[in-house]
């Protein structure tokens, strides 16, 4: 035992004198950075503040009489999650890509879930902790209720054999309940009571959606045969990635007023959306149009080859290829656009997550004790965690989707 | 028969037409859309009575800029030459810092030690998933405004630079910057044309050519004489009362902007030269251990050169982002070109015009920017027969 080990040691890190030296320069760093930390997050932080105000940082001033629309919206969400994936396994079932056997949730795979996502569960547990109330418990157990039932249910939903009808009412109820949920939350509310971590979530998450058809159409005009698109969507492509976000922001902010009608003039959280749609849509043209390049010339020859018309060509042969080749790109630049949301509140005004984390630090209770380092660290810990999600699932589903391999 | 087949074809199944008809509603579309947001523009504006000619740049621009001697009563357009000025600076400093820093640690992450490579690991993973926004409020308000001392307990790095958190004061020349910059001029050439004589001598007599040391041996001794014959001088910071004199006072902004570009793009330069490096066939760094190079010389030599090659158009594109991420000093009151932007139409300058050639100035660095980055590439690539 003791040999494998010294092993490991002489292997890994006393290999050469320079290597031993290394290790000793570098081993003390570790150890200093590791005690600062430890010793800021268990002895000389003061957390009360984001204790405190944990509802501000998470939710932003939504009004009270409304936050039970919040948490009827995650429940949905999570039901409809966990139906929308026993549906598409139980699809796969049908299709005979899978066994039922492997598509049933067992105890097994759920403890594989946990393990997968344990760092993202971690920080939710700490946000349940840290709340001082029982509405959060309460929604995340309904949630994950909701998300286990849907899970169990769905598989049967999706065995069934769907006529053209059935699969077409299919998917408009499976886009219809999000839509739902979103008329739920933002028309009781309005966007301009919108605020904190949310507010970053719902910004990417809307932008998200409606960059990918925007930039896939830009990647297909820049790749376009008609000479007059391709140059209308690159003019856009290149004039969008030359500008800064941050001053497309500002401009959108100052000068929108006086290219649109008033009543065309949205509300500050949409304008920010349109923004982030525009300026992300022309980056994911450019990634969309590498995988494009990527697709071989005999893949479009061979789908001429058996009738298919253009659109077809594109919509079954090369799309699916082009976007799959370039996932880790794609997720990279959904990250970045989610961690640029937060120019929309410097920029805009708009309270999310890092200007609630400077304004708790006025608050008069607060004020003056030097707190922003902690509320920085908790601000730091959101975006970190979704954004190392999101890259590690990237990772998982470029492997399960076999780029490279197939 | 084929042409009269063809002839018989209607307009609206001819593929041609169909093309150029599906052409000419799109541009006809983008151009109605730019023809009417022009006309809202136009009439909002002279409803306004705001103007949308270019002549603001001429009113005086009444405000100051922070470390920078330009008064009130200057125009407008000294005023953003200024901000341009301050926003290539703050790039130029910290695309070398952050292109150092990223190799370093996307070499380190290749490293055969542990700790090392565990660490920087931790660098990239913890770096590239949190905003640089949040590094920007970071670094004013924990490390300039928190960590760094009071003027009076200022740290005094060796006399060269003390820091406080009334910012950074540096060791400095005296002199003019232009005959600075010919003699350093000056000093490369004198590096590139020694290196290349002991290539040539190299060649000749089969000694070591040791280039390296003999290019940074000229380049010191022409920069000395330069040094000399001008007459330069410099001059070191010192505290006095409760400020400083001596040397080049850097402004808190400037130093925490320039930390927090560096940190953040740091991260994913290492991370853009960690997978240049693996992407070097695995023969090259064997090669190089069969010729029994050092590990040094087997970096340095063989792998970072072919490395490069592969890492210039991402690392490229990164300088860019760079430079257009530097507009965010605005939010820390760092006079860049947006902040000088900001500032003029708070003051009365109207907001399109200054807008859109604030925007027509950061694309013009862009495309300058990507222009030398296809340059260096087309140098560096490969010739493939």
């Amino acid at each position: 035992m003791s040999g494998t080990a010294t092993r490991w040691l002489h292997y890994n890190l006393f290999r050469t004198k320079r290597d031993a030296v290394l290790t000793v320069v570098f081993g003390a760093l570790s150890i200093w950075l590791l005690y600062k930390t430890l010793n800021f997050v268990f002895v000389t932080g003061r957390w009360t503040i984001i204790e405190v105000n944990l509802r501000l940082l998470m939710i932003g001033r939504y009004p009270d009489a409304h936050v039970l629309r919040i948490a009827v919206t995650v429940v949905v969400l999570a039901a409809w999650g966990g139906l929308l994936a026993g549906f598409l396994r139980g699809r796969q079932v049908r299709a005979g890509r899978l066994t039922p056997a492997d598509s049933k949730l067992t105890v097994a795979r759920v403890l594989d879930l946990v393990e997968r996502l344990w760092i993202p569960l971690a920080v939710v547990l700490l946000l349940l902790l840290l709340s001082a109330t029982a509405g959060p418990w309460i929604t995340a157990g309904a949630s994950l209720a909701a998300a286990l039932l849907g899970r169990l249910i769905g598989p049967f939903f999706g065995r069934l054999r769907l006529g053209g009808l059935a699969s077409a009412v299919s998917v408009i109820v499976f886009a219809a309940i999000p839509l739902g949920m979103y008329y739920y939350v933002v028309t009781a509310v309005g966007f301009d009571d919108w605020g904190g971590f949310m507010l970053n979530l719902f910004l990417a998450v809307c932008s998200i959606i409606l960059c990918y058809p925007l930039g896939v159409l830009l990647a297909l005009g820049r790749r376009s045969g008609l000479p007059l698109i391709r140059v209308v969507c690159t003019t856009y492509i290149e004039l969008i990635r030359g500008a800064p976000l941050f001053v497309l922001l500002l401009l959108a902010n100052v000068a929108l007023g006086f290219f649109v009608p008033d009543t065309l003039a949205p509300a500050t959280s949409t304008r920010a959306i349109v923004v982030f749609t525009l300026f992300t849509a022309a980056y994911m043209a450019e990634i969309i149009r590498g995988g494009l390049q990527s697709i071989p010339r005999g893949q479009i020859e061979a789908a001429k080859a058996v009738g298919l018309s253009p659109i077809r060509q594109t919509g079954y042969i090369v799309l699916p290829q082009a976007l799959r080749n370039v996932i880790p790109a794609q997720i990279g630049q959904l990250i970045s656009l989610f961690k640029d949301t937060t120019l929309a509140g410097i920029a805009m005004g708009l309270f999310d997550l890092l200007q609630v984390s400077g304004a708790i630090t006025a608050q008069p209770e607060f004020r003056g004790q030097g707190l922003i380092a902690e509320t920085l660290t908790f601000a730091a810990l959101m975006f970190w965690v979704v954004s190392y999600t999101m890259s590690r699932e990237s990772q998982r589903l470029e492997k399960r989707l076999g780029v490279g391999s197939r | 028969m084929t042409a009269t087949a063809t002839s018989r074809i209607p307009f609206w199944r001819n593929v041609n037409v169909l093309k150029w008809a599906a052409q000419m509603v799109v541009v006809a579309i983008v151009v109605a859309i730019v023809i009417w947001l022009y006309g809202n523009y136009t009439e909002n504006a002279s409803r306004q009575n705001i103007p949308t000619s270019f002549d603001f740049l001429d009113n005086p621009a009444s405000f100051q800029i922070t470390g920078n001697s330009l008064s009130q009563s200057a125009p407008v357009r000294d005023a953003m030459v200024q901000g341009l000025l301050n926003t290539l600076r703050v790039s130029i400093v910290a695309i070398i810092a952050a292109t150092v820093l990223g190799t370093v640690i996307g070499i380190g992450r290749l490293s055969t030690n542990w700790i090392v490579r565990k660490l920087a690991a931790a660098y990239v993973e913890a770096v590239r998933n949190i905003p640089l926004a949040l590094f920007l409020t970071a670094s004013v308000l924990v490390v300039v405004l928190g960590v760094f001392p009071q003027i009076t307990d200022a740290w005094d790095l060796a006399g060269l630079a003390i820091v406080s958190n009334r910012g950074v004061a540096v060791a400095w020349y005296q002199g003019s910057g232009f005959g600075l910059l010919l003699i350093l001029g000056l000093g490369v050439l004198a590096w590139y044309l020694v290196a290349k004589w002991r290539g040539r001598v190299a060649d000749r007599t089969g000694n070591l050519p040791r280039s390296g040391l003999w290019g940074l041996g000229a380049f010191v001794v022409v920069v000395a004489v330069g040094w000399g014959v001008f007459g330069y001088s410099y001059t070191l910071p010192d505290v006095v009362g409760r400020g400083t004199v001596g040397g080049i006072r850097v402004d808190p902004s400037f130093f925490a902007l320039f930390l927090a570009l560096t940190v953040y793009t740091a991260s994913h330069v290492a991370e853009i030269v960690r997978g240049s490096i693996q992407a070097v066939p695995r023969g090259q760094g064997e090669a190089a251990d069969a010729v029994a190079l050092s590990g040094f010389q087997r970096m340095w030599y063989i792998i970072l050169p072919q490395a490069m090659r592969i890492a210039i158009p991402p690392i490229g594109n990164q300088y860019l982002n760079l430079i257009k991420n530097s507009s965010l000093g605005a939010a820390i009151g760092y006079y860049d070109l947006t902040l000088v932007a900001q500032t003029t139409v708070g003051n009365g300058s109207p907001a399109v015009p200054v807008f859109f050639l604030t925007m027509a100035v950061y694309i013009c660095i862009s495309l300058v920017v990507s222009a030398l980055v296809n340059v260096a590439n087309r140098r560096m690539m490969v010739v493939e027969r």
